[in-house]
């Protein structure tokens, strides 16, 4: 795709920007998820022809709603499985002959369908990987092909697993509707857990095509705005898009000129991204606003104090020893009481910390876990016991497989000595 | 609507275990009672243990019997009910809801309507007439 043809340039920007409204209501309105989004490409395909001929349309968004509500006209009308077709296509002519878009000024409309949407794509009766793959291609944009290299996947796999989810939400009839109150704090959690997901797949990736994978991180905090739009009043939405952003905005520093893994307190700071910055300080303190806590915006509020500060040293460790204390209250989890460990050593002095990590290395299940081990270290030796801290580096450095990783620990256990 | 098969799947216990699990009848019977007074119960059934269970394979033409149920599993099939719904999210709500939920594991499943069986038929190239799905299911 050459970006200097406007044509080209006008339907991915549509494809951008309307598709994932286009396709939401028209699946309200033909009740099938494939037939829809069918319409939806034949509409995308018929522009690229179409706008070449005849010029770019005042409102590509309204031009793309027709051509697709016609397409699945034609569609229904040779597909005799779709529930209730007659009524469907009556409604969808009915539609066709006003010649206005009604939905396309509607907000609560669009509102509406796009967050039926998102909470069928995220549905838990779909296994996770087709929640964040559908999720992805209905409403991040994304095709199948670039979703399955952005998970290393082959394409043909990661088509078969869409196709598989499409039709259990047609065989099974998943509702296409928000859910009912009751419900709707269980799910809500659920499709931020799979907003969550993507994000931290295109951020943790550290090696393979980071290009791709950036995509990600982006596509992530574009799908967190959106609900931040659709879902104004939830603490936790807000939460989540701060935390991401905060993250994304150190995402340049995070690997070196080769490539390898760059922890936060050797990051070049002038490589953060200040606009990001203040985006996620912005829906931290809306979030915040709203009273109500919960673990993204904890996570977020350490995040922001780790962030905000000029180095380690004057880092607030006891307030963020404090957030992980709610957040292990909130979520307990060895890897938020490690933290918090880490957080006390730094903010009340290693002794503090120590006594923390007691529980946790007595635990058989953590024997084999590497951070323990090294924040262990870490402690000791601050403690002055240069012995005992000896012993947990050589545990940590048993436990690495990664180069870099292992360097940096050996480099700490020789300065031991 | 659409149905749903409830498949009540659970472990096989012994006698004082099982004695225990009858006293969820009583709230079984207040379960149907409503189900069948708001038309949304289209079968239930509670199947004798895989004890009694025989399974028939027809192989080259050869009628297999085999004492024993399909698989041997730990949880087995103890009975199922057939439930209108309104869609997947109130089938799911029903088998959370059964007094069974707490030890059993219930598998949901849509029933293919009696047309969509016939157009899979034909699609497949089989000659059905519309009349036919009457005696289909």
């Amino acid at each position: 795709m050459s970006a200097a043809d406007p044509v080209t340039a006008a339907v991915a920007q549509a494809f951008r920007e309307e598709r994932a409204i286009v396709l939401a209501t028209l699946i309200r309105q033909v009740g099938d998820f494939q037939l829809a989004e069918d319409a939806v490409q034949d509409a995308f395909e018929a522009a690229v022809t179409v706008w070449q001929r005849d010029g770019v349309p005042a409102n590509p968004g309204a031009w793309i709603t027709t051509a697709a509500r016609r397409r699945a006209i034609d569609r229904l009308r040779r597909n005799r499985s779709v529930a209730d077709r007659a009524e469907r296509l009556a409604e969808l002519t009915r539609l066709d002959a006003r010649h206005e878009e009604p939905t396309m000024h509607d907000e609560s409309t669009i509102v509406d369908d796009r967050l039926r949407l998102i909470f069928t794509c995220c549905h838990p009766a779909l296994e996770l990987p087709a929640r964040v793959a559908l999720t992805l291609r209905a409403l991040g944009g994304m095709t199948t092909g670039e979703i399955a290299r952005a998970f290393l996947v082959a394409e043909p796999t990661m088509g078969k697993r869409i196709v598989r989810a499409k039709r259990k939400i047609a065989d099974a009839h998943i509702p296409y509707r928000v859910p009912a109150d009751e419900e709707l704090p269980d799910r809500l959690r659920g499709v931020l857990r799979v907003v969550y997901l993507i994000f931290n797949e295109g951020y943790a990736a550290a090696e393979g095509d980071r290009l791709v994978r950036g995509e990600l991180c982006d596509e992530a905090i574009r799908l967190g705005q959106m609900l931040c739009l659709l879902m104004r009043d939830d603490a936790e939405v807000w939460g989540l898009l701060a935390l991401m952003q905060l993250h994304d905005a150190r995402r340049a520093a995070r690997v070196d000129a080769a490539g390898r893994y760059v922890a936060l307190d050797a990051q070049d700071r002038s490589l953060w991204d200040q606009d990001r910055i203040r985006d996620g300080l912005a829906a931290l303190e809306r979030a915040v606003r709203l009273r109500r806590p919960g673990e993204y915006q904890l996570q977020a509020a350490i995040t922001a104090l780790q962030i905000q500060a000029p180095d380690a040293e004057t880092t607030d460790w006891t307030q963020i020893a404090e957030l992980y204390g709610a957040l292990a209250a909130l979520t307990p989890s060895p890897v938020v009481e490690l933290n918090r460990a880490v957080a006390v050593g730094l903010a009340d002095g290693p002794a503090a910390g120590l006594a923390l990590l007691e529980p946790l290395l007595a635990e058989s299940a953590l024997e084999r876990y590497q951070p323990l081990h090294a924040a262990h270290a870490e402690l000791l030796s601050r403690a002055g016991d240069a012995d005992a801290a000896a012993r947990a580096y050589e545990r940590a450095i048993a436990l690495t497989a990664n180069a870099v990783e292992r360097a940096e620990l050996e480099r700490r256990l020789g300065a031991l000595l | 609507m659409a149905q749903y098969m409830l498949m009540v799947y659970e472990e096989e216990v012994d006698a004082a275990e099982q004695a225990e699990r009858e006293h969820v009848t009583p709230l079984l019977l207040e379960l149907h009672a409503g189900l069948r007074e708001a038309g949304l119960l289209v079968d239930v059934h509670r199947l004798h243990a895989t004890g009694s269970a025989t399974s028939v394979r027809v192989r080259e033409g050869q009628t297999e019997i085999t004492d024993g149920p399909f698989a041997v599993t730990k949880e087995v099939l103890a009975g199922y009910y057939v439930l209108e719904c309104a869609d997947l999210d109130e089938a799911l709500r029903q088998a959370a809801g059964l007094p069974m939920a707490p030890w059993a594991t219930i598998e949901v499943r849509p029933i293919m309507p009696a047309e969509e069986w016939l157009e899979t038929a034909r699609r497949a190239g089989v000659d059905l007439d519309d009349e036919d799905v009457r005696n289909l299911a």
